[in-house]
């Protein structure tokens, strides 16, 4: 029988790499918008409070911008009385994504096109704020439940099997062993379709070179919706996990912070990279608390991540999955 | 003009056949800057094409105006028979007109097998739902594709690079890589911006092969720009001659070579 300390390290290990499976999934909607443009998105955070925002009113029929119009024709509107199955309400959301997406290249990107990185970062700065303005204006600043049928609580069969075979219960969060059956699937689609599929090697093409990818027939402007439509894809997913673990609340959008130290470690371009710069923070700093917490004052899981990151930015700048650059003189 | 309108015979024994490509009146500025000055020629179905002067004259321009990374100015652009609209460059490589460029444009992060397997995105058919529904047509589709690429791969003595990361690669085998993605694309004209720029002897004598024998072997009609004299000269069937954007001469490579206004562009003229 193993010590108690040891085991109870091995559950926070565990409820660490769970934890880490949600910052992965925020941070996979960087990379790939980051592998086929250059672009650093700040609105993805945005984008998965947009969505699960979204989801949420539709689901329970909410009417959008009912404030709005309340407000201009003295009326009383707020429901329309309907709630709607999730997974119409899940694919309803999607939609609205990719619609999303086709405006932001429509209204924002295509007229940036060729403009420094940096442009392109202030405008998802912009788009972030007009976004989080948006999601408020269309269904409201309160905090709202999710709830599309994911399981909550403390898994019992854990515990239980656990207990018996080690005599002491693991504390698994059932919500976060669905998350990382969600992120390996989701992942596995994406790795498929960036590798084999005629669409990804025309996105991974564009990431590359832009006037090359032309030559050889590919639309920028098509790539750049596809990959939108993506991000918009994964941080619907993120907004549900998170929203159905946390709330739909505004400050879902901060989650977009913790997934910068995922991304440095992992490295900006690369999807395996989002997922185990993911795990590696969040065993990292449920790990970090319970050894070194005590003896500092606990309170670390709220730095540790962004000091690993600049350690990472000092000894290894490309993350550990990123592409060197490769320059011949 | 110099050659009959239902094609001709080269001195080879090479059959050329009726007009495949035709600019008229071609005028093309950059705010003040003429860089094109009405300028018309055709190019023909199985011909090689060459466009020479010195530097500046306005040949990279013109490349760009075929191949639509520059819409020109005044002038038409014809294209089997039709007047082609102003276009973008993605659908001008959508109608069969692939090309390389002088400063070699690759996807550096790519494989080999991957930046040619590229150049015939334009010819694959499935689509995203396919390729996830209906994974059985798709691999055989896919298995086609890497059939003619290896093909061109063997053709152009590529084989040993083959999973090379481009980026790795010396500067004469990325023009040939180049070469390859733009005749993946199985393209009815192909354009090539210097394709000799910067390479020694040796290489340059491999690559006036390859280009010949892609004419040869596929019946490949190519336009080609270099500034290199001789090898023009030996490459091409007909040349058109360009010097500060106008077009001074157009011809057999010995009809050019005893062009007095080219011989001038060239050498010089003695003022005075």
């Amino acid at each position: 029988m193993m010590p108690d300390q040891l085991l109870y390290a091995l559950e926070v290990t565990l409820n660490g790499l769970m934890a880490g499976v949600m910052y992965s999934l925020v941070a996979l909607g960087f990379v790939l918008i980051f592998k086929a443009s250059g672009i650093f998105n700040y609105a993805q955070g945005v984008l998965a409070l947009f969505a699960a925002l979204t989801l949420v009113g539709l689901q329970n029929g909410q009417i959008p911008f009912a404030h709005l119009i309340n407000a201009a024709l003295g009326t009383n509107l707020h429901h329309f009385g309907w709630k709607l199955p999730a997974l119409v309400a899940i694919a309803l959301t999607a939609l609205v994504m990719v619609g999303l997406a086709i405006l932001i290249e429509k209204l924002v990107l295509k007229h940036l096109v060729n403009q420094a990185p940096i442009i392109l970062f202030m405008a998802t700065i912009g788009l972030a704020y007009f976004l989080e303005g948006l999601g408020d204006v269309m269904w409201g600043a309160d905090i709202k439940k999710l709830d599309v049928g994911l399981p909550q609580g403390i898994s019992e069969t854990v515990e239980s099997v656990t207990d018996a075979w080690l005599g002491y219960g693991f504390f698994i969060d059932r919500l976060d062993i669905v998350a990382t059956f969600v992120a390996i699937l989701l992942v596995t689609a994406l790795t498929l379709f960036s590798q084999y599929s005629k669409q990804g090697r025309a996105l991974r093409a564009v990431a590359d070179d832009h006037q090359a990818a032309l030559s050889v027939g590919i639309s920028l402007r098509f790539i750049w919706v596809l990959v939108w439509s993506i991000a918009g894809f994964v941080a619907l997913v993120a907004g549900i996990m998170w929203g159905a673990k946390s709330g739909v609340q505004f400050s879902l959008s901060l989650i977009a912070l913790k997934a910068l130290p995922v991304l440095m470690l992992g490295g900006f371009t690369s999807i395996p990279g989002a997922i185990v710069g993911g795990l590696i923070i969040g065993v990292g700093e449920k790990l970090f608390e319970f050894f070194a917490g005590p003896m500092i004052g606990g309170a670390t899981e709220n730095w540790f991540a962004y000091v690993l990151a600049l350690l990472f930015l000092v000894f290894r700048p490309q993350g550990l999955f990123g592409e060197k650059i490769i320059e011949r003189v | 003009m110099n050659a009959p309108s239902e094609g001709y015979i080269t001195p080879d024994g090479r059959k050329i056949g009726g007009v495949l490509m035709e600019m008229k009146n071609i005028t093309l500025r950059f705010g003040g800057v003429v860089a094109i000055k009405d300028i018309s020629f055709d190019i023909r179905e199985g011909e090689i094409r060459a466009i020479i002067g010195p530097n500046g004259a306005g040949k990279s321009s013109m490349l760009n105006v075929i191949s639509g990374f520059y819409i020109p100015t005044e002038g038409e652009v014809w294209f089997k028979g039709r007047k082609r609209g102003p276009m973008k460059p993605y659908e001008v490589a959508r109608l069969g007109i692939a090309r390389t460029f002088q400063n070699i444009a690759l996807f550096d992060g790519m494989s080999v097998l991957d930046n040619i397997l590229t150049g015939r995105l334009t010819l694959m058919k499935s689509g995203l739902l396919s390729q996830a529904f209906w994974y059985g047509a798709a691999a055989k589709e896919e298995d086609e594709h890497r059939e003619k690429v290896e093909k061109i791969i063997d053709f152009l003595e590529i084989q040993n690079i083959r999973k090379t990361p481009v980026g790795r690669l010396p500067y004469g085998l990325k023009k040939r890589v180049e070469l390859a993605r733009a005749l993946a694309a199985e393209p009815r004209i192909l354009l090539l911006d210097e394709p000799m720029a910067g390479m020694n002897v040796e290489e340059k004598e491999d690559m006036c092969r390859f280009i010949l024998d892609v004419n040869d072997e596929f019946g490949t009609t190519i336009a080609l720009i270099e500034h290199d004299m001789g090898v023009v000269m030996d490459l091409s069937d007909r040349v058109v001659v360009m010097d500060y954007g106008r077009k001074i001469g157009d011809g057999t490579p010995d009809e050019v070579r005893n062009n007095q206004d080219v011989i001038d562009a060239y050498l010089g003229v003695a003022h005075g």
